[in-house]
């Protein structure tokens, strides 16, 4: 028998003109912790995809050696059934149903045909006590934290007889004394045999708790960290992740003409009340005219939920704090009060909220500005038809027809018209939320071109990015965030990846 | 492109919006052909746009209800409900329709905005709400009805709503005059608007059709609103029903297609997140479109009411079932932000050819509700094929 539990063999997995993994190896050994760390894209959630069958065998190329024999998992009850549980960042728990009902959700215990509720129960406190959980398993799920919730997850995952437990970030949502908790937890199934494949951006958690790593980059294995070589530290994980030139494809910025603050954040505080829990802390924060602010941090960081809080507070947070728009302090109720003071948001999902695809170009352009094609309510189509000509071509909007339906067009192009429509708004502030989330380099180029004649004509943009080259090569000024929370504002020149991703990572 | 071509890819284009019409002439022309010309007689075309007169403005105003991706389930019992109000306030309390017919329609938007305040408000599934309302109004009903049973209306003038017809001033070979000039007027009205729409696009710089197909396109309606009017105008000539609809279906199509309103409507249906964030605001549009539902729940009964010249306790059953069909048939899809107002009814006017077609062929009750969920099925199945051709 090998010493590895799972061997994946060049693995390679392409999604329509991109290649999301390519050759890559990861091996993991009997009874140990084994942290899979990357940037935002790199490839791990792919990866773990692959190895849990979300993707079926024949959708990638290469092997997958579990226990020592060739896997072809067709779907997610395969790798079940061959031991591998999997913990997504995204609980999946049934909120309403008790602790033993979840733990035992599609894999009922039986006498003949009906649940033995009874043994359900038994073998339910059994697994409670295994993961050292303090609740009768009556409770219902929603009257957990999410850090016990997390840990009902993982009895879950026992119940079925893991060997292999994958965690997706497991800590993103966790405070530091569930985190320890968990943490301890993983340590204690190591020494019962159980190995363990942790996906986390917190580097000290890593630090504290692999034996190795493997860092993802751009789909591709960059190397396998070994703690007992003492290879696990900080430094060497970073040039690890970012280690790569940035690329050559940001345009040369033009000359600044930086002037007075358009936008100033005092003190600004937002809470969730759904989700019980502050997504954005006493943040400060200023944009001045003519200026690119870039906001780094990792997904989850709270950027986006700053930036909603911002725009006309759409999912009704609980705001404190001031906003300064152009001199004045602003209360918007609604995204319109936004928009009406010049303010843009160009959202991060533009197929989830950003754009109408069911509906056509020159529709999705106005959509915002409806007074820009309409006198007292009534609107001139052929003017609507003119915008969107004139905003087809400046944003260069590759198409057959205005008429085409948005859901059909390219990433970038679709990106191109949720940019026209904020554009025909005629903001001040822009926000751009990944503004080249998913869309090839050519078009990034373009997006990019925009960018700079907009600061040229005198916009402000706040450019929100988990995208370190982008981040750095378009920023006049970089404010990176971590839990909600802004870490540290760099300036361009004092910045570079590594500081940026120690910031990130705290 | 020769006129073929174009025409050919037109059609292609449009084959989701031409599918029903295309289907109403098939119907038609069976059914006639089955019935030996009977069924395209003078007569028995009123009567059908009479017939579908009450079902029709329902399903204009559910068509937008759907396009929201919400349903009401109340507007049957809130039409029967309302009709029987307005024939206590005509024949107890002795109110002219001139007071009578606004006040119901304000009563129609009043519960509207209820059902609307019920869903957007307090966010609880349009289903259950309406539902909830449905069983309130049907309640209503019955009490205000108890005492009385069936109430005679014996206003003229309000009766005249659902029976009269216009004037015909004077009768020329038959034919109803003022119908006729109204059918003339209409022909007129629509070659200027479409001529004047042209000559925009063409003051922009924008392609149109090419002059042979315009024609072409301009010949052919003027025709179909010709040979209507002529077949109306040989038996009572317009009926202040049709008149009715016809208003309600030009104010709506211009409001849904023309107006920044309209615009806000389909944005919301077609993307709720995104109309938000485009600053729209969904919550007032989601009380405009229960409101004007009311409303149009509130003309509907009053339609129904007086076409059977009396309020009965069960007026309004199961008309919300039969404008939702309508609805569908007319080409609204149920995941928002697809359907026309003009659909609405040319579903409505579908679903009553089947009903009187099949009356004139003496097929029984138990079939034609048979032949009408098919035909339904049918037109769902249709939409679903057609729209993934499209995306």
């Amino acid at each position: 028998m090998s010493k590895y539990i799972l061997e994946m063999n060049n693995i390679t997995k392409e999604f329509p003109g991109v290649k999301a993994l390519s050759d890559v190896n990861f091996k993991v050994e009997k009874g140990e912790i084994h942290c899979l760390i990357g940037e935002n894209g790199a490839g791990k959630s792919t990866l773990m995809k692959v190895l849990s069958g979300v993707y079926p065998y024949g959708t990638y190329k290469g092997d997958i050696v579990f226990e020592g024999k060739v896997q072809q998992f067709n779907e997610i009850n395969d790798s079940v059934r061959a031991g591998i549980g999997i913990i997504y960042q995204e609980l999946a728990l049934f909120p309403d149903l008790t602790v033993y009902e979840n733990i035992f959700a599609g894999n009922e215990i039986k006498k003949g045909p009906f649940v033995d509720w009874n043994e359900t129960v038994v073998q339910a406190t059994r697994m409670l006590k295994k993961v050292k959980l303090n609740v009768t398993p009556e409770t219902l799920i929603k009257d957990l934290g999410v850090g016990k919730q997390q840990l009902v997850e993982i009895a879950k995952a026992l119940s079925k007889d893991v060997k292999l437990l994958i965690l997706d970030e497991p800590t993103a949502a966790l405070n530091e004394n569930d985190s320890e908790n968990l943490l301890d937890l993983l340590k204690e199934l190591k020494s019962q045999g159980i190995s363990c494949i942790m996906i986390s951006h917190k580097l000290k958690e890593v630090i504290s708790i692999a034996d190795k790593a493997t860092v993802l980059r751009d789909g591709k294995t960059i190397c396998t960290l070994d703690a007992r070589k003492g290879e696990i530290t900080e430094s060497i994980i970073i040039k690890n992740m970012v280690g790569r030139e940035i690329e050559d494809i940001y345009p040369k910025r033009p000359d600044k003409k930086i002037g007075e603050t358009v936008l100033k954040l005092t003190d600004w505080s937002a809470y969730d009340t759904q989700l019980g829990r502050e997504v954005a802390k006493n943040i400060n924060l200023e944009v001045k005219k003519g200026e690119i602010v870039g906001i780094a941090g990792l997904m989850g960081s709270g950027r986006t939920e700053l930036a909603l809080s911002i725009f006309g507070n759409p999912k009704n947070y609980k705001l404190n704090g001031e906003l300064e728009v152009h001199g004045e302090k602003k209360n918007f109720k609604h995204t319109s009060d936004a928009i009406k003071a010049g303010i843009a948001y160009v959202t991060e999902d533009r197929k989830g909220d950003g754009l109408f695809l069911i509906q056509d170009i020159k529709i999705n352009v106005s959509a915002a500005h409806m007074k820009g094609i309409s006198k007292k309510g009534i609107l001139n189509l052929n003017e609507e038809v003119k915008v969107g000509t004139d905003y087809k071509k400046s944003l260069n909007i590759k198409a057959s027809s205005l008429e085409q339906v948005v859901g059909k067009l390219s990433g970038g192009n679709q990106q191109k018209v949720s940019l026209g429509k904020w554009l025909f708004t005629g903001p001040r502030i822009l926000i751009l939320d990944e503004p080249t989330r998913g869309i090839d380099v050519g078009a990034k180029f373009e997006i990019y071109t925009i960018m700079n004649e907009l600061i040229k004509e005198g916009l402000s943009i706040i450019m929100i990015s988990s995208e370190l080259g982008e981040i750095m090569g378009m920023s006049d000024r970089i404010y990176v965030m971590a839990e909600g929370a802004v870490r540290g504002e760099l300036a361009i020149e004092e910045t570079t990846q590594e500081t940026i991703m120690e910031l990130a990572t705290q | 492109m020769n006129l073929f071509t174009e025409a050919k890819s037109i059609i292609k284009l449009n084959i989701r919006d031409y599918g029903m019409y295309i289907a109403l002439i098939v119907i038609m022309l069976t059914f006639t052909i089955m019935t030996d010309g009977l069924f395209i007689s003078s007569r028995n075309i009123s009567n059908l746009l009479d017939s579908a007169g009450y079902i029709a403005v329902l399903a204009v105003g559910m068509t937008l209800v759907i396009v929201i991706r919400h349903i009401d389930l109340s507007v049957g019992f809130v039409a029967g409900f309302l009709g029987a109000v307005a024939a206590i306030f005509m024949t107890q309390l002795g109110f002219s329709i001139w007071i009578t017919i606004p006040v119901i329609l304000l009563f129609g938007i009043i519960i509207g905005c209820f059902n609307g305040f019920l869903i957007a408000q307090l966010g609880i599934p349009a289903f259950v709400a309406t539902l909830a309302s449905m069983l309130i109004f049907r309640g209503a009903l019955l009490n205000i009805t108890e005492d009385t049973g069936t109430i005679i209306i014996n206003n003229d003038q309000f009766n005249a709503i659902g029976n009269g017809f216009i004037p015909s001033l004077m009768v020329v070979n038959g034919l109803h005059l003022l119908s006729l000039l109204v059918g003339v007027a209409a022909i007129l009205l629509y070659i200027y608007s479409e001529i004047s729409t042209r000559k925009n696009k063409m003051t922009y710089g924008f392609d149109v059709m090419s002059s042979g197909i315009f024609l072409i396109k301009l010949l052919l309606v003027s025709l179909v609103i010709a040979y209507i009017t002529w077949i109306l105008a040989g038996y009572n000539g317009f009926s202040w029903t049709m008149i009715i609809m016809l208003m309600v279906v030009v104010i709506y199509h211009f409001l849904t297609t023309k107006t920044v309103l309209g615009r806000n409507i389909y944005a919301v249906g077609s993307n709720p997140e995104a109309a938000h964030l485009s600053g729209i605001n969904v919550k007032k549009i989601t009380y405009i479109v229960f409101g004007s539902m009311g409303m149009l729940a509130a003309l509907s009964g009053l339609l129904f009411t007086a076409r059977l010249q009396s309020a009965t306790t069960t007026a309004g059953t199961l008309f919300e079932l039969d404008a939702i069909a309508a609805a569908y048939v007319g080409g609204v899809s149920s995941a928002g932000g697809v359907g026309r107002v003009t659909g609405a009814i040319i579903g409505a006017v579908v679903m009553a050819c089947l009903s009187s077609g099949m009356n004139l062929l003496g097929t029984g009750i138990s079939y034609q509700y048979m032949i009408r969920g098919g035909v339904l099925a049918a037109a769902v199945i249709f939409d679903v094929m057609t729209r993934r051709q499209r995306a």
